[in-house]
């Protein structure tokens, strides 16, 4: 199987598991004991801190583990709405975030709060100039760094300074972009920042919200004083160690992988090009992610498109699945305002450590067979 | 995989015979979050049931998307056809236009040569070594009526694992294969109608507002013996519900849209010598000739009846059968066989002795739509 869904999750990084499977042997106490075997797994706790810290360029103690992006979403959100509660009861989120932010989200619009919605432009992303004519009220911004089905880089350092100058926070879920490319919470500016561990080659069930020193946040899970009372719950140690482990290699490894995959994704673009003369590649004149290519194939569905390929040997994704597990066009593209037509013929290759250039160049001759497999089956159904 | 035993059973069968399989779910409608009947084979459980049989038979499976054409190609003709006083088949279509027609077309997609399915049929030779449509071997299952109006070159290109197997041994595979839906209750109605009130469905659920007015319910001399509360609640031979009390049971022999009217009679007065089709979809390599002898069947629990065949124009054929036959109805598909063998099927347009209907929608009927 050749494997384009890093995006998705990408395999774990040797190191990290390595450091699980230690943990999972050595270390059986309760972190928050008071005992020295207690204080042996708190000691691998805070040293995963500085790792993960270290990759965004945050201090420890503003690292707080939680089980994940979506979690991490929902705290960041809910928790800072919830804590600037009397300063306006709205927040903004861009089109084009993921769906847990727009879960999130939901789970405000519930509780009364009213939710603005900041409109991408067709190259995908949020202009920063719609930050000055929010309504005052306002109190959070969500803007992710980078969107998971384009790659396409969004401009938060911008939007963080507008946001700071009218007393607003901001929001920023880093999932995809973590371990792609280089992040610096201090310049980047925002006040909370979500990370995923099994993005960049951890263990899956663990990521981190940063939140900036100062920024107002209340907890939602309660009831024990775990991460500095911002997350109740006993730690899931061997993730956290996996985590910060993966964390470590991934900021290490950051700038040569980096160079690499924009090489490969170059190859990939200009052979999906040859395989399909019509191709559209997404947000292709924006900043993007080194790794995530968008495209759609006029005249083949999405859903075809991607049975084909997984029929070759080729696992990709694509758009967005229903409740009943059939694809559905993107909502993402919908925001960048893609026709219909295109939208549900978008398939997503996401690159990774693991992809090579061989694996590449074998791929490529089994997508153009998929696209016309894909074709001729979509042209004989209406 | 519909999800239901049958499919689920047929699938697991092919991949314990080391078949290289590929499980797909076509996506029908919209279930939205409405609670629908445990027993439909359309619900968000039954694609779980499907996918698990997928996982313990370790195959792919894949939800595909097949909403609009379902629309397109089956619902709307099943309105089409209850507007203009037809009982329609809406299986028959999906067989024809999505069973055997676009997952045929997508069989490439998927890197497969044959299409599998849960129904009870066969697939036999015939002397010239053409694929043939074969009844199945358990005659209380047999769903040949249901595949007669597949695409003939897809006859080459199925299999259907189940045609030499009765119900119940159907059920001790799925237990001996430790399917989790090897006891799940039989779909006895549309999957998509599962409390089978399709007048409520049409109404409610589509919208629906052509065949749904009183008009009047009349005797066999054209006097007005009651009112009806809108064709789409009647079917030729019906008797109960009909809301008018005479001497003898009544039945409803005859809807007419243009007029919206209701015939009603006694039984004797369904009997009809024959019937005339729309297009017949053959399931041989050439039409049978003139005056060819068949039994014919008209509808899912009717007992094929001999009779003669003659072609018509366009591609029709009028069938008549050496003894009249009750409740001959407009929309349901008459079914011809030779011996175990399919011929062909076609939707009744009407039977022989009736008034043929008006062949486009009627005014009067369109414009209360």
């Amino acid at each position: 199987m050749i494997y384009l869904d890093h995006n998705a999750s990408t395999p774990i990084r040797p190191e990290a598991r390595e450091a699980m499977l230690a943990c999972l042997t050595d270390l059986h106490a309760n972190p928050s004991s008071a005992h020295r075997e207690g204080q042996r797994a708190r000691a691998a706790i805070e040293r995963a801190r500085e790792q993960v810290a270290a990759l965004v360029h945050a201090l420890p103690d503003e690292v707080v583990f939680l089980s994940g992006g979506t979690e991490g979403d929902h705290e960041a959100l809910i928790g800072a709405a919830w804590a600037m509660e009397a300063r306006g009861r709205r927040v903004a989120i861009s089109a084009i975030e993921h769906h847990a932010v727009h879960g999130a989200a939901e789970v405000l619009e519930r509780t009364g709060f009213s939710i603005e919605h900041l409109a991408a432009t067709a190259e995908g992303f949020v202009d920063p100039r719609a930050v000055d004519l929010l309504p005052r009220d306002v109190t959070v911004i969500a803007l992710m760094l980078a969107n998971n089905e384009t790659g396409v880089i969004q401009p938060v350092a911008e939007v963080a300074e507008r946001a700071a100058a009218r007393g607003m926070r901001v929001h920023c879920d880093a999932v995809q972009a973590a371990g792609k490319i280089p992040i610096d919470a201090r310049a980047l500016g925002a006040d909370y920042l979500v990370i995923s561990a099994h993005k960049l080659g951890g263990p899956k069930g663990i990521g981190a919200l940063i939140v900036r020193r100062g920024a107002p946040l209340e907890p939602l899970l309660r009831g024990s004083g775990h991460e500095r009372g911002r997350r109740g719950g006993t730690e899931n140690l061997a993730g956290i160690v996996g985590f910060g482990v993966a964390a470590e290699h991934a900021a290490a490894e950051l700038d040569a992988e980096r160079e690499r995959l924009i090489g490969l994704r170059a190859r990939l673009e200009t052979g999906l090009r040859d395989a399909a003369a019509d191709v559209v590649i997404h947000g292709a004149r924006a900043p993007r992610l080194p790794n995530t290519v968008n495209a759609s194939f006029p005249g083949a569905r999405s859903d075809h498109l991607l049975m084909a390929l997984d029929a070759r040997g080729v696992a990709v994704s694509a758009g967005a699945a229903c409740a009943s597990g059939a694809v559905e066009p993107s909502p993402v593209l919908s925001a960048m305002g893609v026709a219909r037509e295109l939208a549900v013929s978008a398939l997503r290759f996401s690159l990774g450590r693991t992809t090579t250039q061989d694996e590449l160049e074998r791929a490529l001759a089994l997508i153009a067979e998929a696209v016309r497999a894909a074709r001729s089956a979509s042209a004989a159904i209406p | 995989m519909s999800g239901g035993v049958d499919s689920g059973v047929a699938a697991a069968l092919m991949a314990e015979a080391g078949h290289d399989l590929t499980g797909v779910t076509l996506k029908l409608w919209c279930y939205g979050k409405t609670p629908l009947s445990p027993r439909a084979c359309c619900t968000l459980d039954a694609i779980a049931d499907a996918q698990s049989v997928a996982r313990r038979m370790g195959f792919p499976h894949y939800v595909v998307e097949a909403e609009e054409v379902f629309r397109a190609r089956v619902l709307q003709p099943f309105l089409d056809d209850y507007a203009a006083g037809r009982t329609p088949y809406p299986c028959a279509l999906c067989n024809q236009h999505l069973k055997f027609g676009d997952l045929i077309a997508r069989l490439d997609v998927a890197g497969a040569g044959t299409l599998v399915t849960g129904h009870y049929a066969r697939i036999g030779r015939d002397a010239a070594g053409a694929p043939a449509l074969l009844r199945a071997a358990d005659p209380a299952k047999d769903q040949s009526y249901a595949l007669a109006l597949m695409p003939y070159a897809a006859l080459a290109r199925v299999a259907f694992p189940l045609g030499d197997l009765h119900k119940d041994e159907v059920r001790a595979h799925g237990r001996r294969l430790r399917l989790s839906l090897w006891d799940k209750p039989e779909s006895m109605d549309l999957c998509f109608v599962p409390d089978g009130d399709y007048a409520g469905f049409i109404t409610k659920n589509l919208g629906e507002t052509r065949g749904t007015s009183p008009g009047p319910i009349e005797d066999q001399e054209g006097r007005r013996v009651g009112t009806h509360r809108g064709i789409l609640r009647y079917t030729v031979g019906q008797r109960r519900g009909i809301g008018v009390t005479a001497g003898e049971p009544l039945y409803v022999l005859a809807i007419d849209a243009a007029r919206d009217a209701v015939t009603v009679g006694p039984k004797a007065a369904l009997d009809r010598p024959g019937l005339v089709t729309t297009p017949v979809n053959w399931l041989v390599s050439s039409p049978p000739a003139p005056g060819t002898r068949v039994t014919a069947k008209v509808r899912y629990q009717h007992h094929p009846a001999p009779a003669a065949i003659e072609p018509l124009d366009g591609g029709a054929i009028e069938v008549r059968f050496d003894q009249p036959q009750s409740a001959i109805t407009p929309g349901q598909l008459c079914v011809l066989y030779d011996g175990d063998r399919v011929l062909g099927g076609a939707s009744i347009a009407h039977a022989l002795g009736a008034a043929p209907p008006a062949a486009a929608m009627p005014a009067a009927v369109a414009a209360r739509a």
